[in-house]
């Protein structure tokens, strides 16, 4: 940092807009644009964790039935796929702090290889829903309670105290089968609203990636990177929260 | 404000290591919390699952978003007047939908 005024300050600095007093000052400016974004997003999707809470509370059983379905090792492997994203993420933005392009264009390679391997990887996990039936539209044909249930389950959905009742037993049968498909009519848009999410932070890194090895960030200024970087965080923090309340409902032996 | 004070402007350079730690951390949260749920806790396997998942989101937000470091006060109001909104959203409704459906 230089000791020059403010005027021969702007004009070393072609990245200062002039309405700025320092490049400090305007990267916060900008930085905070971001998170009164964010503030938005988070309302945004706070809206549909309420709905799944609320829903998830009234009918716990069939929600905790429905969640034993998705699959808890590609679930975890997934998360951890997007924890890495979020650590290239946080040292390109240092490896800009430091003037290392080179390293800086490596990371944000990786972050958007990381990107993609995770929406990949939650295609095919889609693929699985769609081939067991479990996509709420007409094709729908998931938990009903027919022969596909654990003695477990069985109890925890009170089936096991309507054996001698073949007409309640067939209309609790029917209640499920509803109940379960708001599960997987929730975990859709969630998923895929986080998944959307991604694809647009993938679209933003590429051109993030091409900027850095265009050389356009300095350890002066590199508010694109920082900014962009946020809203990655922002979407690693979403899944973070999703993966809990969507795979590990009640995932307990014997349950 | 005061122009002359220079360690105020350049910007708060993280330690790698420092990274690394939270990754590992978060990495090592993500697999506790999956291996954790498979523990019959009662009505804690939730509570579990939502402690880690908070203690991850802190991590991220703090370390790598930066917040820690920052030199400007409204992202930490704008942080915390969010989550507030939020936090108000969830318990008003969960607390009228449980009562709603009690019994």
């Amino acid at each position: 940092m230089s000791d020059s005024p403010l005027a021969l300050e702007h004009e070393a600095r072609p990245e200062l807009r002039h309405h700025f007093a320092d490049e400090e000052q305007q990267r916060n400016a900008a930085s905070l644009g971001m998170w009164w974004f964010l503030g938005t997003e988070i309302m945004f999707f706070g809206g549909m964790f309420c709905g799944y809470l609320v829903y998830r509370r009234v009918y716990f059983p069939e929600f905790a039935v429905a969640s034993r379905s998705l699959d808890l090792v590609v679930g975890t492997l997934n998360t951890a796929v997007l924890i890495c994203s979020s650590l290239t993420v946080a040292m390109s933005v240092r490896a800009a702090q430091l003037g290392k392009r080179k390293l800086q264009v490596q990371l944000l390679l990786a972050t958007i290889f990381f990107g993609l391997v995770f929406l990949s990887v939650k295609g095919y996990e889609w693929r699985n829903k769609y081939k067991e039936h479990h996509i709420p539209t007409f094709d729908y044909n998931a938990i009903s309670g027919e022969g596909d249930l654990t003695k477990g389950q069985e109890s925890l959905l009170g089936l096991d105290k309507l054996k001698n009742d073949p007409v309640k037993l067939q209309e609790r049968r029917a209640e499920i089968q509803q109940r379960s498909k708001l599960f997987f009519s929730l975990y859709f848009a969630l998923t895929g609203m986080h998944a959307i999410h991604m694809v647009v932070g993938v679209g933003i890194f590429a051109v993030i990636t091409f900027m850095a090895w265009r050389g356009k960030f300095t350890p002066e200024y590199h508010t694109p990177l920082e900014i962009a970087g946020l809203y990655w965080h922002f979407v690693d923090i979403v899944w973070i929260y999703l993966f809990p309340l969507l795979y590990l409902i009640d995932r307990r032996p014997g349950a | 404000m005061n122009h002359s004070n220079h360690s105020t402007r350049s910007e708060h350079i993280v330690n790698a290591g420092l990274y690394w730690l939270v990754f590992a951390i978060l990495i090592a949260a993500t697999f506790l919390t999956a291996w954790i749920a498979t523990v019959d806790l009662g009505v804690f396997n939730t509570v579990v699952a939502l402690v880690i998942a908070t203690t991850k989101a802190s991590l991220v937000v703090l370390i790598f978003m930066h917040v820690k470091y920052t030199s400007e006060k409204m992202t930490k109001a704008i942080l915390i007047s969010a989550v507030f909104w939020l936090i108000l959203l969830l318990v008003l409704s969960l607390t009228d939908y449980s009562s709603r459906f009690a019994g």
